[in-house]
């Protein structure tokens, strides 16, 4: 090129363009914002392909089919505890005493043009975000992509992730209906279980003692503004690093630690990731049309001394309740002091503990593996052994957890005595945990030692020669079952699109 | 300008294969791909018609969500499919900056804030100071004003001496009301509709025989006509105790499965519940209503800091 230096009196703002108007007007704003060194670079970043990239997608896009159906359901919902004669739609309650928040909640199901379907897209939204999150993180913890230079961007996921927890269990409280009621009752008493400011902390949330008249509304705006706007913050930051520091790849053909293969942002990342956002909310608009979640006309208004049988939260919060039920009943007296082990621990001390190991984690493999290079191609889980056998330890510690919330639900279904049931669980929870782990790091073990596990074996065909002598010969591999990836390109900056050959004068093309 | 800044300038023919779509009969792809962008289209009219006519629920989920999956699988098939299929490379470079910027970098932080701040030592630390009080001040508001601070007994009931049992339409109890086996929640008169009445003193009022029944020694006189009163609210975490196990005569809190032997002053049985739950003493009075001898004993509901 020339060595030409052009000063800044030489741009050419007022030329044509040769790219017509589009040209022109990306000119304009590069006269203005500089956007055509980074713009380019934008639209030429590669993200590389596959499958498990999308579990994060999944994530972000119901977050955003969230913020749509919540500013719906916030244009017809009232966070008052106020008691109001209920006149609407949903004629076996007319005519009771029920609270506002549960009269609108009711109204916008029953009396708002499809406000039914956006409540139970929000729920389900809801449900479906915080569950790829976290099979998103699982994804980010076994391949290793949480190792240095994304120690932050992992520890900021784990922060969405307790957000979005957080924030579920305050929606799902804002109805007031009887379930939800009983959970809040739950809160404030975990609250309260804290040594020496636990009341103070209960007190001033709920602005006084249970109930008071202050939760709702303290809930409604921390669930619609607060925290959605942390998340908001966090989200982006979260984009910005994956843009900063690149996406990982998993090792292949010409996959190095310095270089992205895959797709160039605009235009096939763009229709691909667009194509699957609309996916997602579609999934989620069926689900909300035709899938029942939680009918809180069924439930009904809460009062709190009403209670009614097999009460559960959403499943996010199902580990904790499970270990609120087998935590034994250990509470703490002496000195004129009272300290609620068996509310402390099981609810605060082990999600703590658990978030807490989540959150070093990258920080205690570090040192255990005295590694602190940069690392940008991902581990295969079996590569890994005991790193994937602490994870699935972990998970398999949570997850007992979780299924130990529905206790009183296994015994009346087994027809098994509650007290076995209990038993059971406590046991498990601490059991499976320890088996998985010798399980799963066999199990890398082997698989490291079968190079082609999971793929098709070829065929032996099996010959006989005309000396009586057998020979086994393996067949030609079966179309598709071979990788025939092609040595990858930069993204060319032109395509020569010919224009399509003239067709003949008077010859049609006619479809079959 | 060189070359490097700007990325290669090289050009692609549309023969070059990472040009190709993956699809192996691209035509047959792009037909098949628009027939589903046009079902998606159709869907969301229709969702349009629907919304517009309100039909039934269901018809809004099933018009939006398949309008929109349908568009979805169309775009992405879209890029998947027909767009060129690549491989294409991006080189990374290193984030770590050279040794000389990280030196200039570091020296520009420390050494300012040492040399400029440090110099004035009075200022750095008035500043300091006052961002610290300011820091302070402004924890004020949430102890102050978000709500009272609780007094030394939280859970203190509305239940007092002859204070009498109603059930939650407001009837006062009568000894004649229960049969044995029989269950109500009762509040102090007068507060079953408040929140204190409905959330704190909320009880369950059970009668266990038709003669005086003591549920532990010290509680003769607690229990008149075969009543005996609990507070409702489970020791564990005060959910409403309100399941009643009439056979075995057992308490069963729905949240955690804690039970309480209604027989033995509510001792629980099994489950997370740390303590019984507290008795309320009752007599009945001349005109045979049921009535508190007494507040509880001790306060009600889950552990705290503050209880003894």
């Amino acid at each position: 090129m020339s060595t030409t230096i052009n000063g800044p009196s030489s741009s050419k703002q007022s030329e044509e363009s040769p790219y017509g108007p589009v040209g022109k007007v990306l000119n304009e704003l590069d006269d203005r914002l500089g956007i055509a060194k980074g713009g380019r670079g934008l639209v030429d970043k590669i993200f590389p392909d596959h499958w498990s990239f999308m579990l994060g997608e999944i994530a972000l896009y119901s977050f955003v089919v969230l913020i749509a159906t919540g500013i719906f359901l916030t244009l017809y919902y009232v966070p008052s505890q106020a008691l109001v004669t209920y006149h609407g739609a949903y004629t076996p309650l007319r005519g009771q005493q029920v609270s506002q928040a549960y009269a609108t909640s009711i109204d916008l199901s029953f009396g708002v043009r499809a406000g039914l379907l956006m409540r139970q897209m929000h729920h389900w939204a809801c449900d479906i975000f915080i569950g790829a999150m976290v099979i998103h993180m699982a994804r980010v913890f076994f391949t290793g992509a949480f190792r240095k230079p994304r120690e932050l961007n992992y520890t900021i996921g784990i922060t969405m992730l307790i957000l979005g927890i957080l924030n579920g269990f305050l929606g799902y409280s804002l109805p007031d209906d009887l379930v939800s009621g009983t959970g809040i009752r739950i809160a404030f008493s975990i609250l309260e279980s804290i040594p020496v400011v636990g009341t103070y902390l209960a007190y001033l949330l709920f602005g006084g003692p249970f109930p008071g008249t202050a939760i709702l509304p303290r809930f409604y705006i921390i669930h619609v503004l607060l925290i959605p706007l942390i998340l908001i913050g966090m989200v982006t930051a979260h984009l910005f690093l994956l843009v900063r520091q690149k996406h990982t790849q998993f090792p292949g053909k010409g996959r190095t630690e310095h270089n992205v293969v895959g797709a160039p942002m605009v235009p096939i990342f763009a229709a691909k990731a667009t194509g699957f956002f609309f996916m997602v909310a579609g999934a989620i608009a069926l689900l909300g049309g035709l899938a029942q979640i939680n009918p809180i006309w069924q439930f009904g208004y809460y009062r709190a001394s009403n209670i009614s049988y097999a009460v559960q939260p959403d499943w996010y919060m199902g580990f904790l309740d499970g270990a609120l039920r087998i935590w034994p009943s250990w509470e703490w007296t002496g000195f004129g002091h009272t300290i609620p082990l068996e509310v402390f621990i099981p609810a605060l001390i082990v999600p703590g503990i658990v978030f807490t190991l989540c959150a070093l984690w990258p920080t205690i493999e570090a040192k255990y593996t005295k590694d602190t290079a940069v690392h940008n191609l991902l581990d295969r889980p079996r590569d890994r052994p005991k790193r994937t056998a602490a994870g699935a330890a972990i998970f398999a510690f949570v997850f007992m957890l979780f299924v130990a919330s529905s206790t009183d639900v296994l015994a009346n279904f087994s027809h098994i005595s509650l007290n076995v049931v209990l038993w059971a669980m406590r046991v498990l929870v601490i059991v499976v945990p320890l088996i998985t782990f010798p399980i799963v790091y066999k199990i890398c073990v082997e698989l490291q030692g079968v190079p082609g596990a999971g793929k098709r074996k070829r065929a032996n065909i099996v010959s006989r020669s005309e000396t009586g002598e057998y020979l086994a010969i393996p067949a030609e591999q079966r179309p598709g079952d071979g990788h025939h990836e092609l040595d990858a390109e930069t993204v060319p900056s032109y395509i020569d699109f010919q224009d399509e050959e003239p067709q003949d004068p008077g010859t049609r093309r006619v479809s079959r | 300008m060189s070359d490097d800044d700007l990325g290669s300038f090289s050009t692609a023919s549309p023969d070059d294969p990472h040009m190709q779509p993956l699809a192996r009969h691209p035509e047959r792809a792009e037909q098949l791909i628009a027939l589903t962008m046009v079902i998606g289209i159709v869907l969301v009219v229709l969702f349009g018609v629907a919304y517009w006519y309100n039909w039934k629920p269901w018809t809004f989920g099933v018009t939006l969500g398949g309008g929109i999956l349908f568009l979805g699988f169309g775009i992405t098939a879209w890029g998947k499919y027909l767009m060129p299929k690549g491989p294409f490379v991006e080189e990374r470079h290193d984030l770590r900056g050279t040794d000389e910027e990280r030196d200039l970098f570091g020296a520009a932080v420390t050494q300012r804030g040492a040399g400029i701040l440090g110099r004035r030592k009075v200022l750095a630390g008035t500043a300091g100071l006052g961002l610290l009080a300011f820091g302070v001040v402004s924890i004020f508001p949430l102890l102050r004003s978000l709500g009272p601070l609780p007094a030394l007994t939280p859970t203190r009931t509305g239940w007092k001496r002859g204070t009498y049992l109603v059930d939650s339409t407001g009837r006062a109890i009568h000894v004649d009301d229960l049969a044995v086996g029989g269950i109500v929640t009762v509040y102090p008169m007068g507060l079953q509709d408040t929140d204190q009445g409905q959330a704190t003193d909320q009880t369950v009022l059970i009668r266990l025989t038709d003669t005086n029944y003591t549920t532990r020694p010290g509680r003769e006189t607690w229990g008149p006509a075969g009543y005996i009163a609990y507070s409702k609210l489970c020791t564990h975490l005060g959910c409403p105790v309100g399941l009643y196990e009439q056979q075995l005569e057992q308490l069963v809190c729905p949240c955690h499965q804690s039970m309480f032997d209604v027989t033995n002053g509510a001792e629980p049985d099994f489950g997370p519940a740390p303590r019984p739950l507290p008795q309320l003493p009752l007599y009945v009075d001349g005109r045979g209503f049921v009535r508190a001898q007494n507040g509880f004993d001790q306060p009600v509901g889950p552990g705290y800091w503050e209880r003894s």
